[in-house]
């Protein structure tokens, strides 16, 4: 049952996203989310989608794996677009299309509606392709690397590193024993396909507390074990990995600023996301 | 030189001192040695190798490692740079999820710049005989690599004592002896001291020395084959002979007069001249 | 119960990057009454064989049938079946999860034996604790989690043949015991074999322990059964087991050794019978020089 968590979905390939820097990566991605709230039209949205279709033949992930990973909050897009198909308010009486007590819907609510949608669907999709190609580990090491200044206002970057990495390192180990103890207890006749939400949740104590009674004492034996390696904190610790940027990232800081300013100026010369409502009506 | 010498230790981990895990012992060992330490569960094995590299402090008594006392909290960097342990499971000596990175761990904490960590990786994978594995992922080897690996880890911070405190436990044979042929060559090869907490009699058949402990304190130390020919103080000990000693008892207690054997190939070997003879 | 398996396939994680074909077709029969060895290095699919044995793993594709429960049979009673074979997995002391020994040990019948009075399921308790060898009143109230290593072990096991299960499957039951706790985890086992548990399987890798115990054998290797029968047939195949990467008994080993130097030496592996075995060569030897003298 807990084989379909996809957890840290990294898609093993040789591509030329997969090489790229990885604080490159979460840099391009922040860049990225900037573009999707910058474009105000759907030509700006469609520049965009364009460049994500590249990125990922580039990656060389096929698009179903991309795909999948916006399962997982298609509820939350419904929900959105739900919201604003109902309670988005038109400023033109002549837009509405249909109304219900405190409920409208308008063109501009359909319009609405699709872009945000768009949007949050182009959000998850471009932030799984930095996780499909980055290891779970450079992850960490790139966020630990950007996160450095922080150091000088005395916040615990390393700890923090290192508490990540341990953790990425523990599920699988810690998903392992969960299914181990599943079986276990299955094999004691104990029943989690059953009954209601609250027996279901009591049926997961006999799963539950082993797992933490295992989790205490592999972290306890883990300290011993780090204790014995002679670590010792921060201080005086040397790091072997040093990530580089190549022209990889140089190659795709260029593109990354050409699609910045193309949505810039398809913003301003092709107007607003509501514009298409006028020349629709026409 | 003297690696580990232990001092009239006593260990107790409850609060109000009674119930010694370690009860008096006093030890020493020399630089070089390969030394197993058997005895039942709760015996006091792995408290006693916990007191070596200064995870834990000796209640009464002392513990000097290459002779610096573990009870000096300014000597504990230095002691557990040269004492290195390696646990039980592998799993849970693991910091990094891809086999460098953990290598590298101990490197990293000791200081050393990054090209000479990279030498130190290269050389620890080498010796435990993992190269082909520097870029894997930890989870998805097996038992007696993971466990390799983490030997690499300790390896990596050059210890010139190392502790392994039932680290075959949890493999299956193969893997067992892939660990076992690891800490010989060490042994051999690069003169590392090395103390092995076990529970195969056969493994302790491999080392120089045996130590049996019972109730927290030190009740045999000989050479492995002489432990083995005094089964009756063994078996007072809930302890057992090699399997192949066992056997090789019986027929001597049936009048067969053969010397002692201690492997299959000692047996074969004393049966084969007995009934050439014959 | 006899248990069939009949090309038995199984494959983890089908639709990811990375799928494991664990079983590749396997023909196993295990006849009621047997004390059954698997054996087979990590990775060989025996787990695999094994967690079907009690339908924690969905029968993806072949024939397996447990006295009367058909696996493939969608409205097979698995529940049913799983309190008719009892599995203990490895290291189960790491299951353990209730406040008392007791209550950990009575899960199991309060699953499967829903109807259970109290009193009759103390009782049951009792003895699935007695039997493990540990004394009824002073552990029962106690938390598992203060016991000893050993001590938890065997609760673990009382807490699988509390419902006296048939047929008990146990994986690697001595790993990690001293030799003393691998000694009576297997006087236990063969104190239960034979009365309320028919069969008895045992995964191990311990081959002397094998040879020592089991009437029958199988190995496994690369998801397949590699060999099967009586473990003194299966250590005779001494070069396919090395090449399995596999050991063997050190009465076989030494039986191989010897024959390389001419002495032919006809042992079933178990060590009264070699001990005998190499007495009556000995005194024949001897006899025979008597004779000629």
């Amino acid at each position: 049952m807990l084989n379909d968590v996809t957890f840290g979905q990294y898609y093993p390939a040789k591509s030329f996203v997969h090489n790229m820097d990885p604080r490159a990566k979460i840099v391009f991605v922040i860049a990225y989310i900037v573009a999707i709230f910058l474009a105000q039209n759907f030509f700006a949205l469609a520049a965009v989608t364009l460049f994500l279709i590249f990125c990922v033949l580039l990656s060389r992930v096929p698009f179903g794996s991309v795909l999948r990973s916006v399962k997982m909050i298609l509820f939350l897009i419904i929900f959105t677009a739900v919201l604003n198909l109902f309670f988005y308010s038109s400023n033109s009486e002549l837009h509405i299309l249909w109304q219900w007590k405190f409920i409208t819907i308008s063109w501009e609510s359909i319009i609405n509606m699709v872009f945000l949608s768009f949007r949050l669907f182009l959000l998850i999709l471009g932030t799984s392709v930095l996780t499909l190609t980055t290891t779970p580990v450079a992850l960490t090491d790139g966020i630990e690397s950007l996160l450095k200044p922080l150091r000088l206002i005395r916040f615990p970057v390393h700890e923090l590193a290192l508490i990540m990495s341990i953790a990425l390192r523990f599920i699988p180990t810690l998903m392992d024993e969960t299914n181990r103890i599943i079986s276990a207890q299955k094999a004691r006749g104990a029943d989690f396909e059953t009954g209601g939400l609250i027996k279901r949740a009591k049926a997961m104590i006999p799963v539950l507390i082993p797992l933490l009674v295992s989790a205490f004492r592999r972290a306890e034996e883990l300290g011993d074990a780090m204790d014995a390696r002679c670590y010792s904190g921060a201080k005086g610790r040397t790091k072997y990995k040093k990530l580089t940027f190549t022209w990889r990232d140089l190659l795709g800081l260029l593109a990354f600023a050409a699609l910045i300013t193309g949505i810039v100026f398809l913003n301003l010369y092709l107007g607003g996301k509501f514009a298409i409502i006028d020349w629709f009506l026409k | 030189m003297e690696a580990v010498r232990f001092e009239n230790v006593k260990y107790s981990y409850r609060e109000d001192g009674k119930e010694y895990a370690v009860n008096g012992v006093t030890l020493s060992i020399e630089e070089g040695q390969f030394v197993a330490v058997l005895g039942r569960n709760g015996s006091g094995k792995s408290t006693l190798a916990k007191l070596i590299n200064a995870l834990l402090i000796p209640s009464a008594g002392s513990v000097k490692v290459l002779g610096m006392d573990t009870s000096d909290s300014k000597k504990t960097f230095e002691i557990r740079k040269n004492a290195g342990m390696v646990f039980q499971n592998p799993d849970n000596q693991t910091v990094a999820s891809i086999v460098e990175d953990d290598v590298a761990f101990g490197p990293e904490n000791i200081g050393l710049a990054r090209e000479e960590i990279g030498k130190r990786i290269d050389f620890a994978l080498n010796a435990v005989g993992m190269q082909a594995f520097r870029t894997a992922t930890p989870s998805r080897l097996s038992g007696g690599q993971k466990q390799r690996i983490a030997i690499a880890g300790v390896l990596a911070i050059k210890p010139r004592i190392m502790i392994l405190d039932e680290s075959t436990a949890m493999l299956d044979p193969k893997g067992r002896r892939e660990v076992m042929d690891v800490i010989k060559k060490l042994n051999r090869e690069e003169k590392m001291t090395v103390i092995l907490i076990t529970h195969f009699m056969e493994e302790a058949l491999e080392a120089d020395r045996a130590i049996v402990m019972h109730r927290g304190e030190v009740v045999m130390d000989a050479a492995p084959e002489e432990i083995f020919s005094r089964s009756d103080e063994l078996e007072m000990y809930n302890l057992t002979l090699p399997r192949a000693a066992a056997i090789c008892k019986r027929l001597q207690n049936a009048g067969l007069p053969i010397k002692n054997a201690f492997n299959a190939e000692e047996l074969a070997e004393e049966l084969c001249e007995l009934l050439q003879k014959a | 119960m006899r248990i069939v398996a009949k090309g038995l396939t199984y494959v983890y994680n089908p639709k990811s990057p990375f799928p494991a074909k664990a079983l590749k077709g396997v023909d196993l029969t295990i006849e009621e009454g047997e004390f059954f060895g698997i054996i087979g290095h990590t990775g060989s699919g025996k787990s695999t064989f094994v967690q079907h044995l009690n339908a924690l793993l969905k029968l993806s594709d072949g024939y397996l049938k447990i006295g009367e429960y058909d696996l493939a049979d969608k409205k097979c009673n698995f529940l049913e079946l799983r309190s008719k074979v009892g599995m203990v997995f490895q290291y189960p002391e790491y299951q353990l999860f209730a406040e008392t020994v007791e209550k950990d040990v009575e899960f199991g019948l309060k699953n499967f034996k829903k109807d259970l009075k109290d009193e009759e399921r103390a009782a049951a308790v009792k003895e699935a604790l007695q039997t493990v060898g540990l004394d009824y009143r002073a552990v029962k109230d106690k938390s598992p989690f203060e016991l000893s290593g050993g001590q938890k072990r065997r609760v673990a096991i009382a807490g699988v043949i509390v419902t006296k299960p048939e047929v008990l499957i146990l994986d690697e039951p001595a790993a990690g015991l001293d030799p003393l706790g691998k000694k009576e985890l297997m006087e236990l086992l063969h104190s239960i074999h034979g009365g309320w548990c028919k069969t008895i399987i045992i995964v191990s890798h311990d081959m002397d322990e094998i040879a020592e115990n089991c009437t029958n054998a199988a190995v496994f290797s690369d998801g397949k059964v590699a060999l099967q029968g009586k473990p003194s047939e299966i250590f005779s195949h001494t070069e396919e087991l090395l090449s399995l990467g596999l050991d063997l008994p050190v009465t076989a080993k030494c039986a191989k050794l010897l024959k390389e130097r001419g002495i032919v030496l006809k042992t079933d592996c178990i060590c009264e019978d070699f001990v005998e075995k190499v007495l009556a060569l000995y005194n024949a030897e001897k006899g025979g020089d008597a004779d000629a003298q």
